[in-house]
């Protein structure tokens, strides 16, 4: 179909546009059934996006059918396509759990909730970087009320944090696209990839600031070391189905990264070839050390879990840096697994803080669960695929980065991190894991506290898509090296989305 | 024309970066919002400044690029909204959190520094 690339921008942008409206403003019954409507109906047109693109390749949808380069083109390629359906299936499970009265704690969940995906899929999907920055700003205004959704002291103050600091970022992402316009005269991200390699002398100093201040946005999203401050106090003093859609949130500062200098900066760049690449490596290994300090250091669960986003936001840089293709797919995998694992990790620690009483989330000494063979499998679960254990999905991401490596230095390097890293989460997992199930005193809670239906079933799906990687982990790897070689490969996407311009 | 441009961009966001610094929440919402002045007048200049140039063809000589305008307005529209945002949530935060410093807490004031003669200097701060 031709018009299925827009739907997963535009199926969100009308349910949740509709939410705000009569029929459905005034009762939250009306707004669970159309959202739960809305994510399932994104989830299927994805799929469908998906397998189109697998079947014909890329599609490229001019909007107003305004011919790249002059107007906004959506480009709905391996790479994008395999993030918007991500996106989507997380979206799905996690309005399952929010259900359960998660959604009760302040208005307009849902609409924001449905924006905020808007958000994201847009910004996978656009193919022009001043649309990314509008994309950016819709994913982060829905973000920022969804943080204080539920009221609170942590999370106003926890907020206040985090929207001075994209606020920040975003003045910052202005100013390198002024920059980069000003250089290049072109947005659209593949007339840039093209025009940038003719760039010489004080327009090459200029551009590369402008690209320079991007990786600084991107990193701010991602949580790249000197950015990433914000991460651990946001996600833990979030709502869990908060918490676990922004699980998502650090990935489109990673793909941005891949996106603008794989594509646009990198090897075909002239002057700025590979400019990130010295940043990007050091950055990465710290990020990944300062996250498995954190990792250690985590009193509580979802304090651990948001230092494993670090971690895994660092693992994904450090294949941004290597740039090849091989660490492309690597990395590509590894997303998908640590999203689903993290978010499904989010929604889990929710339910063990309630059943815990006062302790929450924290390893301390406390009541026995009211569900301790069903909790403790999930968490045996995800905490098998968060450390990387083999049976699961974890094993095979983290093979795949280290493999990825192929120089001495570069082994010499990512090995020991990868390793260490992993070493701590299991330390970190068994230490938290030991005390919660098999630590208590006292009976345990009233049945008020137990997990309901539909949050099982919204965890259930999520854990069951990470040993579904692995059974069907030849087909993912076949397609994310698919995906990898298209990024890499310049005539695909840079000249193929210029109809008219050639090379 | 494009020194004095130039100079005033980087006033304001030299004053935006300062302001955004500061411990208490008002001085950052002014320092946010002198920051998207200086990024809104900084995407104007990325179309070239020129003088009787209208962004309309065959209107005048010259013309001028019209992109950046239509980019000015769009971050004009979104840092209108960012900023209402901020302001409503930095008094939430003045209301839960008792007082209206970035971090939530009013830093504690400084052990005073012993100097002989001068009685009436006192270090640090506080409400």
């Amino acid at each position: 179909m031709q018009h299925l690339s827009i739907f997963p921008i535009l199926i969100p942008l009308l349910c949740g546009a509709l939410m705000l409206l009569p029929p459905f403003s005034k009762t939250l019954q009306r707004q669970r059934i159309l959202s739960v409507i809305g994510t399932f109906a994104l989830l299927i047109s994805s799929a469908f996006l998906l397998h189109q693109v697998m079947m014909k390749g890329v599609h490229l949808y001019a909007l107003g059918d305004w011919q790249p380069p002059f107007g906004i083109a959506l480009v709905a390629d391996p790479v994008s396509t395999l993030l918007v359906t991500l996106a989507s299936f997380l979206g799905f499970a996690v309005m399952l759990y929010a259900l359960n009265d998660h959604d009760k704690g302040g208005a307009y969940f849902h609409p924001l909730f449905m924006f905020q995906l808007m958000g994201i899929n847009g910004a996978f999907l656009t193919g022009d970087i001043f649309n990314l920055f509008v994309f950016f700003e819709v994913l982060l205004i829905a973000s920022y009320a969804l943080l204080v959704h539920g009221g609170g002291k942590p999370r106003t103050q926890s907020a206040l944090h985090y929207v001075i600091l994209n606020l920040v970022g975003s003045s910052l992402f202005l100013f390198g696209l002024g920059i980069i316009y000003g250089t290049l005269g072109t947005l659209n991200m593949a007339d840039l990839a093209v025009k940038v390699g003719s760039l010489q002398g004080e327009n090459a100093t200029l551009a590369k600031t402008g690209a320079a201040l991007l990786l600084v946005v991107f990193g701010l999203k991602a949580a790249m070391l000197p950015m990433h401050f914000w991460l651990p106090r946001t996600y833990a003093s979030a709502t869990a189905p908060v918490a676990a859609l922004f699980a998502i949130m650090t990935k489109v500062g990673i793909y941005s990264i891949f996106r603008v200098y794989v594509v646009i900066f990198g090897d075909h760049a002239g002057e700025l070839a590979n400019i990130a690449t010295p940043w990007l490596w050091p950055l990465a290994l710290l990020t990944i050390t300062i996250g498995t300090i954190g990792v250690i250091a985590s009193p509580g669960l979802k304090t651990l879990t948001a230092n494993l986003v670090i971690v895994s936001s660092g693992s994904l840089l450090v294949c941004a840096a290597i740039h090849s293709a091989a660490a492309t797919s690597a990395a590509l995998y590894y997303l998908v697994h640590s999203t689903i694992a993290s978010s499904a990790l989010f929604l889990l620690a929710d339910v063990i803080a309630r059943q815990r009483g006062q302790a929450e989330d924290r390893f301390v000494r406390s009541r026995p669960f009211m569900q301790p063979k069903m909790i403790g499998f999930a968490f045996a679960i995800c905490a098998l695929a968060m450390i990387g254990m083999p049976p699961l999905s974890g094993f095979i991401g983290k093979i795949m980065i280290l493999q990825s490596a192929h120089t001495t230095a570069e082994s010499a390097w990512v090995w020991p991190l990868i390793l260490v890293s992993s070493l701590a989460a299991l330390v970190a997992f068994s230490r938290g894991g030991t005390t919660m199930f098999w630590r208590h005193n006292g009976n345990s809670n009233n049945d008020v506290n137990t997990a309901k239906p539909l949050e099982i079933i919204a965890i259930g799906l999520l854990l069951v898509a990470l040993p579904l990687m692995v059974v069907f982990g030849g087909d993912i790897t076949d397609y994310t090296q698919n995906a990898a070689n298209y990024l890499h490969d310049f005539n695909a996407s840079a000249y193929d989305l210029l109809p008219g311009v050639t090379s | 024309m494009e020194g004095i441009y130039a100079f005033s961009v980087g006033l304001l966001t030299a004053c935006g970066v300062f302001l955004t610094l500061r411990g208490r929440s008002f001085s950052v919402v002014v320092g946010l919002t002198l920051l998207s002045y200086a990024v809104n007048l900084f995407l104007f200049a990325s179309g070239r400044l020129k003088l009787n140039a209208a962004a309309v063809l065959g209107r005048s000589e010259q013309y001028s690029d019209p992109l950046p305008q239509a980019l000015v307005l769009t971050a004009i529209v979104i840092g209108f909204a960012m900023t209402a945002f901020v302001v409503i949530l930095a008094m939430r935060a003045r209301a839960d959190l008792g007082n209206d410093h970035v971090d939530g807490q009013v830093p504690k004031p400084k052990p005073p520094i012993l100097q002989k003669g001068n009685t009436t200097h006192k270090a640090g701060g506080g409400q």
